[in-house]
């Protein structure tokens, strides 16, 4: 363990020291090789210029490597591997494809995909704004605040432990120390192994990315709330607006920009959602998502690389508008830079 | 908002009471497991953990020795002592001689059970049988009793969980992965941002627009080629595949979109005329960068930090692929979600392990929230 600190320590100084050295000395080397002080006023001036084609590629260098090899690569490669069989070797066409829309594991995760897609970002977005509503005007906002966005910090596999304990359930005659069953008991209801109820436990696993995920909606909601001109509201009060019409027809309007772009990130994040599902049932009782059924067929019996990939596709397909979306937005914004 | 105006003391009221009901349900689960995580562990599945100030009440069974213990007293045949025996005192408060009627009699009282048989449990423990003819037979009376013992919490649980299950040599690993993870990557986003956002060379604005896209790309489109490329080296270079370093390279590379595109957008914003009159005075754009761009971007560099150690830090889908699960390198979302399988009913264990997880991610959180949300503000509020 004493070693493993020790390496640790070493690559932390190798890492940034080799950074710090690459940079400088590439900038360094940069500046001998076309020397813009000390020589002619042409002769520098040439110089300059061709430093000025060279400098960017040093900067931007590194990071470009590094995307190319653990980004740009994998996506062209997993579409390549998504038409080979299991290990690779031979060209199938489309037959991953054809059997990924037979497969009944398939069609249940896309079903459940969908589930989530509709009511995880929508909850979050809902419950975020309602809180962002509600706090705007207490004094004790910061705390509550706090401890709402908390869950955000929380590991999926640590919050799927702290929901695992609240569905807890005992048999017959034991004492339910799951919250859920204890309150469903004291109000005179029977007891159920939540999680293993089919389709209904979709729902007990969304309760996790909900919780976890509100937080964020809430800080960005409340943070583009604050930008609403007083003078908007105040007319309305005076128009004789009551507080839902101020809500839904001042405050939503106003935000709606931000709204999608919560609502958009959220998705993304669904789409990717993997720990929770693995954890908590491990896509057994019809509970299976895309993202863990890539996973499970990574693995499987020495890994289907060709169906692990064409999943990851799948995946990747349901993302690109979003993408799309997103660059066109920024070209947008930055057009003027 | 001037949406409070002419609000009755009741409505404004209710906002604090909604607010209240939010936040207690968003607390609850989390104090679940810290409450847990610190009782004893027979009492966690005796009571519920909401239950954990109050006493625990249980049912047991005991049996009373046998007939050799018993003495002879006011002509009568005795059996005396305490159910306990010398353990740990717990207050009865019923008992009773049938598996089907474990709380039949209160304590303190004496239960006929037929023959001019009595029984006595009293609520210390100590009991009193007698009977009018000797007893016979080698096995005692068998007797049910519902006890409650006083609240007992204990720091037990976490010296079990670091110690023998592993957690503690977990937690030196989620740091040797999360920490140059988290460093490598400021570097070298913070030159790509400024040459995004300062330099003028062709291609910018398509490099740009390819870092925009790989933002969402979603990670299951990288694992297989890597797992491949990982696999591929190692046996190229006769080393193994799934090492420290490489799981290193690999948060980085994932991290990179994000972190350039949240820099470049700070470091767009910075004023032109410090750039300008600085490259006036002679200085490079490496000296620019350095000496203005980097101590100015300070904020913006701790949002990004506190974004990737978290995520590395609760990261369990990189660290299954890229790093083994032997002792030596599997990291506490890993080795949380393998106990969950091979421990799964030991609450004790789960809980404390789950919050020895997620108490770095805490401290992080509130210690740096200022710098947190302002770096969720500014990346994801672009566009809005």
């Amino acid at each position: 363990m004493a070693a493993q600190i020790f390496s640790a320590i070493f690559v932390i100084i190798i890492g940034v020291g080799g950074c710090v050295a690459y940079f400088w000395g590439a900038n360094k080397l940069l500046d001998l090789v076309f020397p813009s002080r000390g020589v002619s006023g042409t002769a520098a001036v040439d110089n300059l210029r061709r430093q000025g084609l060279v400098r960017p590629w040093l900067f931007v260098g590194p990071a470009m490597i590094i995307l190319t090899i653990y980004l740009i690569y994998p996506v062209i490669e997993t579409l390549r591997l998504s038409f080979l069989d299991r290990g690779g070797a031979n060209f199938v066409g489309l037959a991953n494809y054809e059997w990924a829309f037979g497969d009944h594991d398939f069609r249940n995760s896309i079903l459940n995909n969908i589930l989530w897609l509709a009511v995880v970002p929508a909850a979050c977005t809902f419950l975020g704004l309602i809180i962002a509503v509600l706090t705007d005007k207490i004094w004790w906002s910061t705390i509550a605040k706090s401890l709402i966005f908390l869950p955000l910090a929380i590991s999926f596999v640590g919050a799927s432990v702290i929901w695992k304990f609240i569905y807890e359930y005992r048999g017959e005659g034991q004492v339910q120390i799951g919250l859920l069953n204890a309150i469903i008991q004291y109000f005179g209801g029977q007891p159920q192994v939540w999680i293993s109820l089919p389709f209904w436990n979709n729902f007990f696993l969304m309760v996790i990315l909900i919780w976890i995920q509100t937080g964020f909606a809430m800080v960005i909601l409340s943070s583009a709330l604050r930008g609403i001109p007083e003078e908007t509201l105040e007319a309305a009060v005076i128009d004789g607006a009551n507080p839902f019409q101020i809500f839904w027809k001042i405050m939503v309007p106003q935000i709606w920009g931000t709204i999608a772009v919560v609502w958009t990130t959220i998705t993304i994040l669904v789409l990717k959602v993997f720990d929770i599902v693995l954890t908590m049932t491990n896509g057994q009782w019809n509970s299976q998502v895309l993202a863990n059924l890539m996973f499970d067929w990574m693995f499987r019996g020495g890994g289907d690389f060709g169906r692990g990939a064409t999943i990851a596709i799948i995946i990747m397909i349901a993302v690109i508008p979003i993408m799309v979306w997103n660059i066109r937005q920024a070209n947008k914004e930055t057009g003027g830079h | 908002m001037a949406a409070s105006t002419g609000k009755s003391f009741v409505s404004r009221f209710g906002v604090h009471i909604a607010v209240l009901v939010f936040v207690v349900i968003w607390t609850i689960p989390t104090l679940g497991i810290l409450v847990s995580s610190l009782r004893d562990k027979d009492q966690i599945i005796a009571s519920g953990w909401w239950n954990s100030f109050a006493s625990s009440s249980q049912t047991e069974a005991g049996r009373l020795p046998a007939a050799s213990a018993q003495t002879q007293k006011d002509g009568k045949y005795v059996i005396e002592g305490n159910v306990f025996g010398d353990g740990a005192k717990r207050d009865i408060s019923a008992f009773g001689v049938k598996a089907a009627a474990p709380t039949q009699y209160k304590a303190g009282t004496a239960a006929d059970l037929g023959d001019g048989v009595t029984l006595q449990v009293n609520a210390d423990g100590s009991f009193v049988l007698a009977s009018p003819k000797a007893f016979e037979g080698d096995r005692g009376q068998r007797v049910y009793y519902a006890s409650s013992a006083p609240p007992k919490f204990t720091t037990a649980n976490y010296d079990a969980v670091l110690f023998s299950e592993g957690i503690g040599r977990s937690f030196m690993n989620s740091l040797t992965v999360t920490i140059p993870a988290t460093i490598i990557p400021i570097l070298i986003a913070a030159f790509a941002a400024y040459a995004l956002a300062w330099m003028r060379f062709p291609g910018r604005a398509l490099l740009i627009a390819v870092i925009i896209g790989l933002l969402v790309v979603p990670l299951q489109m990288s694992l297989i080629p890597l797992l491949k490329l990982y696999n591929g080296v190692g046996t190229f270079f006769g080393v193994p595949s799934k090492t420290y370093l490489g799981i290193w390279l690999a948060h980085t590379g994932f991290g990179l979109p994000f972190a350039i595109y949240l820099l470049r957008s700070y470091i767009a914003g910075l004023p032109r005329e410090i750039m300008e009159s600085a490259r006036i005075d002679g200085a490079s754009d490496f000296e620019i960068f350095v000496k203005i761009v980097l101590p100015l971007s300070f904020p913006v560099l701790a949002s990004f930090a506190i974004f990737q150690f978290l995520w590395v830090w609760n990261d369990l889908l990189v660290a299954m692929v890229f790093l083994g699960t032997a002792p030596d390198q599997i990291v506490l979302t890993a080795k949380l979600n393998a106990l969950l399988g091979s421990r799964g009913g030991n609450w004790e264990i789960l809980t404390t392990s789950a919050f020895i997880t997620i108490i770095v991610p805490l401290i992080v959180f509130f210690s740096l929230q200022r710098y947190f949300v302002r770096g969720l503000l500014a990346g994801s509020v672009k566009g809005g």
